[in-house]
């Protein structure tokens, strides 16, 4: 395997942008979490918030995809 | 690019994102069928088995096929009301139409030997867009100028209202590239990393946790598909409720 | 970089990004899109909305029957409460009177036995008088008799007169 310099950044690159990924599991992580012990303090009022509870999974996972979608494009694009 | 190693593994995890003509080599022009044709076919097949003949009874006690039409449609419209209001009601079929062509695409695209459609970046910024403009103008003819009031945080300080301002109105714009990314991004990430381990399944020693593996992240994908077209559609419903009652 | 010129290539770089292909994408895309629409909207949905509400009126009716019914029984049960009210008072209202009648009746037949008895009584004991007195007068005739056929047997000729008065003033003595 004989790459140049260039091909060398590009990985390490995708690599730092899957750490990304990691910090999005936590963020959704977090919402869930806290979701849950609301929900479990108050249960009658849970319900009607699970649409909320996906629009912060979803705000929180877009932005692990990003980063994803960065190490897809050094990976495969640059 | 694809990688090898001295091992000799292949991981072609994007290849399946190839869009190819269906019935010759030739490059693809506008109006080529291609495999994207062909699944979008299919969704639009799969929807009309759904909600056609599974509802032509029109029985008041549903068989199996129109009860889980009506479930679906109870559910879009129940949305649809709550969150955005009574007078979002006339919007409903077209929502319930981005909402069923995007649930039947990411189920149709979990389907081995399938393609995705909603992987594709052009596809989901067709919807994203469809749904910004969709809204702004919508947001406009409603309400006028008093549309604008949606940048301004009349609840904030008056110093921190321009500041707000610019906030709002950048992420504003970016609605349509978030709504979009995120359901290509998440379709597209589950199904190269399923042909990652893929991959791995062809070293003996390790094929099995790979095949577990492709397993897990199946379910996990298979609930990745139903809650993003969930996310897409209520986004889409919180854009419109924003701009039938921009005051905040 | 090497990737980069491959990307038209045989489908090396990312699909997503060859823009060469998003007017096939994007052409089939709305052409699908509007399908569904018109399935959705002109054939689907309108079904299934008629279907829901025409349910939804099924329910609402068969409770609303319910309910009528369970408000005749309750009229029911009350009327009939009532009415064994009602007779239970009629019942109890003809036993008091009854009772006074029967009470007057009683009263009544006393005194008019009480008033026979009397004068049952008032009677006999004049009988009894009139018997006595009846006595007195037959054992003076009785007397005489037997003093008038005595003193002939003795052979003097009785004289009425005196016979009388002697058994008169015997039966005083």
């Amino acid at each position: 395997m004989e790459g140049d310099i260039a091909q060398l950044g590009q990985f390490i690159g995708a690599g730092l942008a899957g750490i990304g990924s990691g910090a999005a599991a936590i963020g959704v992580g977090h919402v869930a979490g806290n979701f849950l012990a609301g929900a479990l303090r108050n249960p009658s009022a849970a319900g009607g918030q699970t649409a909320t509870l996906f629009i912060g999974i979803a705000f929180a996972e877009a932005l692990g995809i990003f980063s994803f979608l960065i190490a897809l494009l050094l990976m495969f694009a640059v | 690019m694809a990688t090898e190693n001295d091992g000799g593994l292949e991981f072609h995890p994007l290849d399946q994102f190839i869009v190819k003509p269906l019935f010759s080599d030739g490059p693809v022009h506008w109006y080529t069928v291609t495999n994207v044709t062909l699944w979008l076919a299919i969704a639009l097949v799969a929807i009309t088995a759904l909600f056609v003949f599974g509802s032509r009874g029109r029985a008041i006690v549903p068989s199996r096929t129109q009860s889980i039409g009506e479930v679906l449609y109870g559910f879009t419209y129940k949305m649809v009301e709550d969150v955005a209001g009574k007078d979002a009601v006339k919007f409903f079929p077209y929502i319930f139409t981005l909402f069923m062509f995007i649930l039947f695409s990411n189920y149709l695209g979990l389907l081995p030997m399938s393609f995705a459609t909603t992987s594709h970046i052009a596809v989901t910024a067709v919807l994203a867009l469809a749904v910004f403009f969709t809204v702004t103008i919508l947001g406009f003819v409603k309400n006028g100028t008093g549309f604008l009031k949606l940048f301004w945080v009349s609840s904030a300080p008056l110093a921190l209202r321009p500041i707000l301002a610019i906030i709002e109105l950048i992420s504003y714009f970016v609605r349509p590239v978030s709504h979009s990314i995120r359901l290509g991004g998440n379709i597209m990430a589950g199904h190269a990393v399923m042909k990652v381990f893929a991959g791995f399944a062809a070293i003996a020693a390790i094929s099995p946790v790979a095949v577990l593996s492709i397993t897990a992240i199946y379910g996990l994908e298979m609930l990745v598909a139903g809650v993003q077209a969930y996310v897409f559609t209520i986004l889409t419903v919180v854009y419109l409720r924003d701009a039938l009652h921009p005051a905040h | 970089m090497a990737s980069g010129t491959e990307t038209t290539a045989d489908g090396a770089g990312m699909p997503q990004l060859d823009f060469a292909t998003f007017p096939n994408q994007i052409f089939w895309l709305a052409v699908t899109l509007v399908a569904i629409y018109f399935v959705l909207s002109r054939i689907a949905l309108p079904r299934i909305a008629g279907v829901m509400s025409e349910r939804q009126g099924t329910i609402t009716n068969d409770i609303a029957a319910a309910e009528e019914l369970k408000l005749k029984a309750r009229e029911a049960e009350e009327a009939y409460n009532q009415a064994l009210a009602e007779a239970r008072a009629e019942a109890q209202k003809i036993a008091a009177e009854t009772k006074a009648e029967i009470q007057g009746e009683l009263a009544k037949a006393q005194e008019k036995a009480d008033a026979e008895i009397a004068a049952k009584a008032a009677e006999s004991e004049k009988a009894i008088a009139e018997i006595r007195a009846g006595a007195v007068e037959s054992v003076k005739a009785v007397a005489k008799d037997t003093t008038k056929e005595i003193l002939s047997a003795m052979g003097s000729k009785a004289d009425a007169k005196a016979v009388t008065a002697a058994v008169n003033a015997r039966m005083k003595g």
